[in-house]
């Protein structure tokens, strides 16, 4: 949890730990060691990268006409280039 | 003011009471795993779930793990769940009464105390509770079947009150209470249904910026439990502990609504005292053995020996402020365990009282009795030696012996 947020007080916050801010508030991708980066030549654009990441940090940019990874959220779990068929995606330490 | 309502006399034990008294309280889900001495609650109700009696959707789970958290869950979504256990099963629930307390779930649950393995033991003692003692759930101990009934009804509206919001047990002592058949006082259905009344929930600020009652809705989604990390956990925790400092004052104003309709109260709801305002010498304990000591008290009243009771109903919240008034003029206080705490200075009450007494300006010399463990019965006649035992420390103006063990063989 990276964003620097107000600290409030017990008093202040709601009971039950329930979330006060919708979760993509929370950074979670400086967790990770090894980040994905793709070979442009080599990807195909099946998307299969996008529907296997875990943490949605994988986008189709539809103006574009071709994926972003997205940091920020992306853990390094290296699902995508487990998954690519095409062994586009390689897996380099941060 | 409410006059006593008309009620019926029904031949209940422990366990049966517990099962009727949830049948009457509008209850939307029970999940249960059986385990003895608490089997016969869940089979009366599954009785009356079969015979459609009740409404409830009743969970077979495959364990006391997941009975919990089907409750917790269904809880969760605004239904009103109820479960029991006792010893092991409750053991085994460890993990998921911290995420109740957390997630702020006022699951109702009956445990049968029983002692905890090894060696292996069927009989009533108050270890597996007392175990669970810091999870965050208010605790009841009660002193007989009618009580149990009366403290199930009372547990739905303290559990569910609110500025609560805490889960909620009622500890009744395996075989004892659990299977000794008894008068018990019953309220009418409607009675029960009106004075436990319709779950409400407070509003909490969701992730959508807006306020929704506290409860898992489609229309008003919201994330409960979820990670917490340093920054934050400390306030999560420190929220449940203003929680049951506000349960004082609930569980003090449900037992006295309640004793408005039934006639019946015990001491304020918190503390039960008997005999208290000039003892000299008093025991301090909990659950069952309360009666007993009762009978000795009042021989002891006749024979002119200022001597006094103070029963402990509520454990959690410990009434702190209450325990210290009621022993301020006595001088010498006996404390009853009937669980131990291996390698503490003496058992959990023990613990609790003598340290609630330690800010007093008059401090009573106090001592602590384990008894009872593994079902083991206590007599009247021991309980006399134990006033003798505070009389002698009077006599000898200190306590020699702070721990002692009653019915163990020496």
């Amino acid at each position: 949890m990276t964003s620097k947020e107000e600290e409030k007080s017990w008093k202040e916050i709601s009971i039950a730990a329930v979330c006060w801010k919708p979760s993509t508030d929370f950074l979670t991708g400086d967790w990770k060691t090894f980040k994905p980066v793709r070979d442009l030549g080599k990807c195909i654009r099946c998307l299969l990268c996008v529907m296997f990441c875990p943490d949605g940090a994988i986008h189709w940019i539809a103006e574009k006409g071709d994926i972003e990874f997205d940091y920020n959220y992306c853990k390094g779990c290296g699902i995508c280039a487990n998954e690519c068929p095409t062994k586009a995606i390689e897996m380099k330490i941060e | 003011m409410k006059s006593v309502v008309e009620q019926k006399f029904l031949a209940l034990n422990g366990d049966e009471a517990v099962a009727y008294a949830v049948k009457q309280c509008d209850v939307d889900v029970v999940a249960a795993y059986p385990i003895t001495p608490q089997t016969i609650i869940v089979e009366r109700f599954s009785e009356y779930v079969a015979n459609g009696e009740v409404e409830t959707a009743f969970i077979c789970t495959e364990s006391e793990h997941s009975a919990l958290t089907a409750c917790l869950a269904a809880s969760l979504t605004g239904a009103r769940a109820f479960t029991a256990s006792a010893s092991a099963g409750l053991a085994l629930m460890h993990e998921m009464l911290f995420v109740a307390s957390g997630c702020r779930a006022p699951v109702v649950m009956a445990i049968a105390n029983r002692a905890l393995s090894a060696p292996l033991n069927i009989h009533g003692d108050q270890s597996d509770t007392m175990a669970q003692r810091d999870s965050g759930w208010i605790q009841i101990y009660a002193e007989n079947a009618q009580e149990v009934y009366d403290s199930v009804i009372q547990a739905f509206r303290i559990a569910e009150h609110p500025e609560v919001l805490l889960p909620t047990m009622v500890c009744l002592e395996g075989f004892q209470l659990s299977h000794s058949l008894e008068n018990v006082n019953v309220l009418p259905d409607d009675v029960v249904k009106r004075f436990v009344g319709v779950r409400k929930f407070p509003k909490v600020l969701t992730h959508e910026g807006k306020f929704a009652p506290l409860r898992l809705d489609p229309d008003n989604p919201m994330t409960l439990g979820p990670a917490a990390f340093p920054n934050y956990y400390f306030e999560f925790k420190r929220q449940q502990e203003e929680a049951m400092n506000k349960a004082l004052e609930v569980i003090r104003q449900v037992h006295d609504e309640y004793a408005e309709i039934s006639g019946r109260r015990y001491g304020n709801g918190l503390l039960d005292p008997y005999y208290l305002d000039d003892a000299e010498i008093a025991t301090v304990c909990l659950g069952s053995t309360a009666g007993t000591v009762k009978t000795v008290v009042d021989e002891l009243r006749a024979e002119g020996v200022k001597a006094g009771l103070l029963r402990i109903r509520t454990f959690r919240p410990f009434p702190v402020e209450g325990i210290r008034k009621a022993l301020e003029n006595v001088k010498a206080v006996a404390v009853m365990d009937k669980s131990m705490s291996f390698g503490g200075h003496g058992g959990a009450v023990f613990h609790e009282v003598r340290h609630a007494l330690y800010d007093s300006e008059k401090r009573p010399f106090v001592v602590d009795y384990i008894y009872g463990l593994g079902g083991r019965d206590i007599n009247p006649m021991q309980i006399r030696a134990i006033y003798r035992d505070l009389q002698e420390v009077l006599q000898k103006g200190r306590v020699e012996t702070p721990i002692r063990y009653v019915g163990l063989r020496e």
